[in-house]
């Protein structure tokens, strides 16, 4: 039975912020409602609010006409709301099984807990929905993208007729996202309605079949999905956004960075990374494409200094810095975009101000003998906050209650702020809005035409393609191939799923 | 309101801080949860104590044979009991300037040994250690208080810094291990409280450590040139042992909120995988926090030690050490916190002994008052559901920290 879900009025503020003001919404029954807006325009705050977990300040929320209250998640799921969050709540020492059981156990006897069912009862709700996955394996070992269908089916498991997916995109290689929109399509056939929060306009295109836009916590208006992605991201933004970047042919100079035969073994014996070479120049951006998991990140990580690579050399300058720590390669000039944000880039409790020199405090900008010097580290913030429109309450504000991409910008905005030799960016705009997307691809643009000479790590073809003067596609640890941008996506798509470029019959795709 | 920062205009930057720190205060949100609940977790482990007083009281049990002719005196009854033990408490512990000298005498090692707790804590370590710590720091101390022939001044100072040095060092093994084997610190501090112990033992039994002449395990007095100046003023009699200890808060509270290194320990605390990302050495930061906090419980050994002259003894560490814990968890691992908490606690077992002399209560139920303090704390969800006390989020307190990765 498909339910209507209406939003009236409702209303969300922290303290003397409005995070959500009077909001209304409808979202009738079977269809896939797109929800677009800037970051921290207040998504995820009425998400959770349809959730149960935050109450609102005002309005109602009716199902089926009736209103309700909902004072946990477990109200929201007896109505049949089910959401899969931002940032996955799995347990990642179970078994898919076990995480799709938690709260509801099944049990042989009393108190015993029944293995058997409850891998059952996944594996006939996974045929169900035409759901792949593996009810025994364990959380922790699955791919992002199979992660994500756990999540979906952990709320299908509710009989949840209305599904809340809030930027489940963002950490998914494009053929996952293709999957999860299969999923969708065919879960829409089965009369459940869809909330979609998303970043990409080109998804919002290929599902939607109603787009709401959100800024600043109001709903400014709603566009059909045949509207044009400019027209999205005008409405979204509120002013014209250049979706694709600017910029000049690159003034290449010397080689800055080189990398010789680099291998990396991973702490469980497997080479992740194996006899990689390449150099980077001054001047250039090198885009390093690749589907996930396939040794970028350990790449990058050696790079960096965060893991020891067990061969090659790694040259800066001609010097030998393949030996240094994360320390010296920052006093080196490095700069770091890690692709993990909340886990590598900032420090949730601490402020903004803080987080703006998590790896600059020691510098004479910023401290004085042992000293901080809270004056300019507060100015700095200041000055960042504008420079990046980053959306906080105050500089004091901790980072863990900014909106995602919000918290992105925090990251990039630091390493924005001191001169750079090389700029290693991983997903540098994972889960940010087009139009900040727009300020942080003329920033790297910007910082290339400056002599920096910019590696950009991305699953993300369309960012791939935006940014690199030459792009090197990584595949099961190699790369396979250096390719100008100009070649045709059908063709790195080949490179990336491992055809070798003089034997492309290899694969089928 | 709009969510843009103000445009920063030349010349504006030097009132930022200020306005910022404004900011924090015009949001209460952010910090009165915290002393409510504290203040709440108080208020409810006194109503609680009181209870157990009356209860314990033979008056009140008398009368409550006959609750049902006359309950009025069951009533008048326990109030009496409650009212002379609280204010028989309060007396003894702050009531006269003999009362305020004892009890800073008792908060001052306290105060020391749970900043060190404190400072471990912000580094994300949970550190059991500080029982151990103290008793080595004696131990050195005392030694050297009592068998060197120095000087006065000197001889004080390198008492002192015998007592600091071996505390510390005590501290920074287990950091050190943490730091380079990932063992947790939990499980070596807790050994190393054994070991300190077995290692006191052991040194009473030996001459070196024994008053000449003497089969006890008891070692000689302090010589006096290795003894705290004192400050007496009227019946105010104390050490100075207690300056030091405030001293020893501002500095914490400076290295934590103020310097380069406290930012690398309170990184390394909340996230030590974006700390090292950002080019900080967790191994350092964890041993050097685990040295300081080794180096404070040794300060606070050696105000046990040279502070009132004691010779060492098995007793002589008493429950410092954990007391410590209980006093940086009460002050929230914040150093203001743990100098209040500190002397708190130091007030509630002078008072206690008042109390039991005085009116008869039992001295025990300071520790039961102390034991509800600390668990009503820990507990906050429950002194908020008792008092509804409403917090907007972001309650996270670093207790939960010490087991984290
Ligand atoms: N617990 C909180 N306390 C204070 N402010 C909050 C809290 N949660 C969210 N906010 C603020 O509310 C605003 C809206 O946040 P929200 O997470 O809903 O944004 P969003 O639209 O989902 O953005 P994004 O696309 O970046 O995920 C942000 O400015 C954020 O800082
Ligand atoms: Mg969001």
């Amino acid at each position: 039975m498909p339910v209507k879900l209406e939003i009236k009025g409702l209303t969300k503020k922290f303290g003397s912020f409005t995070a959500n003001d009077h909001i209304d919404l409808t979202i009738e029954p079977g269809e896939i409602h797109c929800l677009l807006g800037e970051n921290g325009a207040g998504k995820s705050t009425l998400m959770n609010m349809l959730y149960g977990l935050l109450d609102p300040t005002e309005g109602e929320i009716l199902v089926d006409g009736e209103p309700v209250t909902f004072h946990s998640p477990s109200d929201a799921i007896a109505v049949g709301i089910g959401m899969v969050h931002q940032h996955f709540m799995l347990v990642p020492v179970f078994t898919v099984a076990e995480n799709v059981m938690l709260g509801r156990e099944q049990t042989s006897a009393p108190g015993v807990l029944s293995r058997t069912k409850a891998s059952e009862f996944v594996h006939q709700l996974s045929e169900r929905y035409g759901l792949q996955v593996d009810p025994s394996a364990l959380v922790e070992s699955l791919p992002v993208g199979a992660q994500q269908r756990v999540e979906i089916l952990k709320a299908l498991s509710n009989e949840a007729k209305v599904l809340i997916l809030d930027e489940p995109t963002a950490v998914l290689t494009p053929q996952e996202i293709d999957e999860l929109m299969d999923i969708m399509r065919s879960l829409k056939e089965l009369g459940t309605s869809i909330i979609f929060i998303t970043h990409k306009l080109r998804e919002v295109r290929a599902v939607g079949d109603r787009i709401s836009v959100i800024r600043r916590g109001k709903v400014v208006g709603t566009a059909p999905p045949t509207a044009t992605e400019a027209e999205l991201a005008e409405m979204m933004v509120g002013r014209e956004v250049k979706l694709k970047v600017d910029k000049a042919p690159p003034k290449t100079g010397e080689v800055v960075l080189s990398v010789e035969g680099c291998t990396v073994v991973d702490p469980r014996g497997h080479q992740v990374v194996k006899d990689v070479s390449f150099e980077a120049r001054a001047g250039e951006v090198l885009g390093i494409a690749g589907v996930q998991g396939n040794g970028q990140t350990e790449l990058i990580k050696a790079l960096l200094g965060l893991v020891r690579p067990d061969a090659g050399v790694i040259r800066l300058d001609g010097e030998d810095i393949s030996r240094h720590g994360p320390r010296e390669s920052l006093d080196d000039g490095i700069g770091y975009i890690p692709e993990d944000r909340s886990h590598d880039g900032y420090i949730g409790a601490f402020s903004v101000r803080e987080n703006l020199i998590l790896d600059l405090y020691r510098t004479d900008r910023f401290s004085r003998g042992p000293a901080l010097r809270l004056d300019d580290i507060a100015a700095n913030a200041d000055h960042r906050i504008v420079e990046f429109d980053i959306r906080t309450e105050s500089a004091s504000t901790p980072v863990s209650s900014l909106s995602g991409g919000n918290q992105q910008k925090v990251v990039v905005a630091r390493e924005f702020s001191r001169p750079l030799k090389v700029l290693v960016a991983s997903q540098p705009t994972r889960g940010v809005d087009v139009g900040s997307i727009e300020f942080i691809h003329k920033r790297i643009i910007s910082e290339r035409d400056k002599g920096t000479a910019v590696i950009i790590v991305s699953t993300e073809l369309d960012e791939i393609f935006a940014l690199s003067d030459r792009i090197a596609v990584m595949y099961d640890g190699r790369i396979v191939d250096t390719v100008s941008p100009d070649i045709r996506r059908e063709d790195i798509g080949l490179l990336m799923a491992g055809a070798t470029p003089d034997k492309p019959e290899e694969v089928t795709v | 309101m709009t969510l843009q920062a103000p445009v920063p205009t030349p010349g504006a930057e030097p009132e930022s801080v200020e306005r910022a720190a404004k900011a924090e205060l015009r949001h209460p949100a952010s910090w009165l949860p915290t002393v409510k609940v504290t203040a709440g977790a108080f208020l409810t482990a006194l109503v609680i104590g009181a209870v157990v007083i009356a209860l314990s009281d033979d008056d009140v049990i008398e009368s409550l044979k006959y609750f049902g002719t006359y309950p009025w005196d069951s009533f008048t009854r326990s109030w009496d009991a409650i009212w002379s033990s609280y204010s028989a408490l309060v007396k003894g512990a702050v009531g006269s300037s003999n009362a305020i000298a004892s009890t800073l005498d008792r908060s001052a090692p306290l105060i020391c040994a749970g900043l060190g707790v404190t400072l471990a804590f912000r580094a994300g370590l949970f550190n059991i250690g500080a029982q151990g710590q103290l008793i080595i720091g004696a131990l050195c101390a005392g030694y050297v208080g009592f068998t060197w022939n120095l000087p006065p001044f000197v001889h004080l100072v390198v008492a002192l810094v015998a007592g600091l040095a071996s505390g510390a060092l005590w501290g920074a093994i287990p950091g050190f291990l943490k730091a380079r084997t990932g063992a947790h610190e939990v499980i070596t501090t807790i050994m190393f409280n054994y070991l300190a112990a077995s290692v006191l033992i052991y040194a009473l039994s030996h001459d070196t450590f024994q008053r000449p002449g003497s089969d006890n395990a008891l070692s000689p007095k302090v010589d006096d040139s290795a003894a705290f100046p004192r400050l007496s003023i009227g019946g105010f009699d104390a050490h100075l042992g207690v300056l030091i200890a405030l001293l020893a808060g501002a500095a914490a509270w400076w290295l934590l909120e103020r310097s380069t290194w406290g930012f690398e320990l309170r990184a390394v605390g909340a996230n030590a995988h974006a700390s090292r990302t950002a080019g900080m050495s967790v191994a350092k930061v964890y041993t050097l926090a685990m040295l300081l906090a080794g180096m404070l419980a040794g300060l606070a050994a050696t105000m046990q030690v040279l502070g009132n002259q004691n010779s060492l003894s098995a007793t002589l560490p008493g429950s410092i050490g954990f007391d410590a814990i209980t006093v940086a968890l009460l002050g929230r691992a914040s150093p203001l916190g743990t100098v209040l908490a500190g002397l708190l606690f130091g007030a509630m077992s002078v008072g206690g002994v008042a109390m039991q002399a005085g009116a008869g209560t039992p001295k025990e139920l300071t520790d039961v008052l102390q034991a509800l303090i600390v668990l009503f704390v820990a507990a906050p969800a429950l002194v908020k559901g008792m008092l509804r006390i409403k917090e907007s989020g972001g309650g996270a307190t670093v207790m939960a920290k010490g087991w984290g990765s």
